[in-house]
């Protein structure tokens, strides 16, 4: 009657095996698009610090203290009953009574991107500063114009820099995603708890789910150190 | 437009649930470094089975989301109560608060060990040798000379920590805990003023963190009056 662990997680006809990889698979998804909504978001933060004046950079400034001040949970929250709050109120100019759930999926990943946009400016702000001037200095002095100096020399040294703190940045935010589940999207632990409460076995899915998150993350760990070392192909021992 | 009365009344409602984000905050703050500092020692001066022990928690617990963790706990080690009954354990794993403060210690003991580490590897090897020279050996060596380096070393990494455990508390939401998390989830379900709410949370968690950065900063630069202008 008990079913052994490996009919549990496997794939056989009583397995959670397909839920599970499936699971892991939108857990990916929602991370990557939140992870890549935040790289832009932070980019335009970490522009608005280096180039926007005193009112613009200030507000940027509030902005990823305020955003690095708060719980992720609770801007999940925002997000998830804030945009059925917003999109209940446009509907009610329709005609339209009652409560609107907003896809999970797109708040997950738009809260995501809120919260680590405030780290990932931090990183590019980080490694802007630490783009030599010389280097300017010398595209200048061989006639580049400056969308010629941001594409060739700024933006390669800049994601140069940048690499180590996005890969911490990454690792947070996969981490964040499991939070995504408090709002209904099937991602890795959500499916973990239904498969738990269907089977009454949840020690062996937790345990399965964060395996996975394990290997999930020390992929990840592996790939950006080759790509840090991919980077500074070419640079010997600068860094 | 902004509706006062009911601003102040959601504060009133939040900040109910302040000392226990604070209590959690603190009492897991507190086991977990005492537990990081056993996975330091293990890993430097026990046998090296110990350390790669020490290791493999670190990294399972660093690669691994905190509210897996704290699932795992809550709901997982239900399935295994007769034996903990039997250990006299069940009363303990049973209550959402034991099982926060301990999800959360040994997630913040795995961070607080990396971070422990490296502050003692950042001593200098000359003070070491200067303090042995002096006859200093042993555990006054480690007193007078090891652990005040890398207290200050490890202090501001530390201090992150800390803020970061005062964000995490607000997973104990999840397992039933009414904190400020808590309390606000429960509040926009009610009111369905999501914006609102969260303002105010937001505000209450915004400045527990900023005393608290602040005060580590006094803190720091009372470590560092040596080093002052």
């Amino acid at each position: 009657m008990t079913a052994s662990y490996f009919d549990l997680v496997g794939f056989g006809p009583e397995g959670w095996g397909p839920a599970l990889a499936t699971a892991t698979f939108i857990t990916l998804a929602v991370a990557l698009a939140g992870f890549a909504g935040g790289a832009v978001l932070g980019g335009l933060l970490a522009w608005a610090r280096i180039a926007g004046g005193a009112v613009i950079g200030g507000l940027a400034q509030a902005y990823s203290t305020v955003m690095r001040g708060i719980p992720d949970l609770l801007v999940i929250y925002l997000f998830y009953f804030g945009g059925s709050a917003v999109l209940g109120r446009l509907a009610a100019l329709f005609g339209h009574a009652g409560f609107i759930g907003v896809p999970a999926f797109l708040t997950g990943a738009l809260a995501i991107a809120v919260v680590s946009a405030a780290y990932q400016g931090e990183v590019f702000r980080g490694a802007h500063a630490a783009v030599a001037r010389g280097e300017i200095e010398a595209a200048i002095a061989i006639g580049m114009s400056r969308p010629q100096i941001l594409r060739r020399i700024l933006v390669p040294l800049i994601l140069r820099y940048a690499l180590p703190g996005l890969g911490n940045t990454w690792q947070l935010v996969l981490k964040e995603s499991a939070l995504i589940s408090v709002i209904g999207l099937v991602e890795l632990l959500r499916q973990a708890q239904i498969a738990a409460g269907s089977t009454r076995r949840p020690f062996e899915f937790y345990l399965t789910a964060a395996a996975l998150y394990l290997l999930i993350s020390w992929v990840s760990t592996r790939g950006f150190a080759l790509m840090e070392r991919r980077s500074r192909r070419g640079v010997g021992i600068a860094i | 437009m902004i509706d006062l009365a009911f601003l102040r009344e959601t504060f009133a409602t939040l900040v109910s649930g302040v000392p226990l984000t604070l209590q959690l905050a603190a009492l897991s703050s507190l086991l977990g470094a005492i537990f990081a500092l056993l996975l330091v020692w293990a890993q430097v001066a026990l046998p090296s089975t110990l350390g790669r022990v020490a290791r493999f928690y670190i990294f399972a617990f660093r690669g691994t989301p905190l509210l897996v963790q704290l699932f795992l706990i809550y709901y997982g080690l239900s399935q295994f109560r007769p034996t903990l009954s039997a250990l006299g354990l069940w009363g303990l794993l049973r209550d959402p608060y034991w099982c926060a403060v301990l999800a959360l210690m040994f997630n913040t003991a795995a961070y607080c060990a990396e971070i422990f580490r490296g502050g003692l590897q950042a001593v200098p090897a000359g003070q070491v040798e200067a303090a042995r020279a002096a006859g200093f050996s042993g555990f006054l060596l480690f007193r007078r000379i090891v652990f005040p380096i890398a207290l200050r070393q490890a202090l501001p990494g530390y201090g992150n920590e800390l803020v970061l455990m005062v964000k995490a508390t607000s997973l104990a939401s999840t397992v039933t805990l009414m904190e400020i998390t808590g309390l606000a989830a429960k509040a926009i379900s009610q009111s369905y003023r999501a914006i609102e709410v969260f303002l105010v949370a937001g505000a209450l968690y915004l400045v527990l963190n900023v005393v608290l950065v602040q005060a580590l900063g006094l803190l720091e630069r009372r470590l560092m009056r040596h080093l002052a202008r």
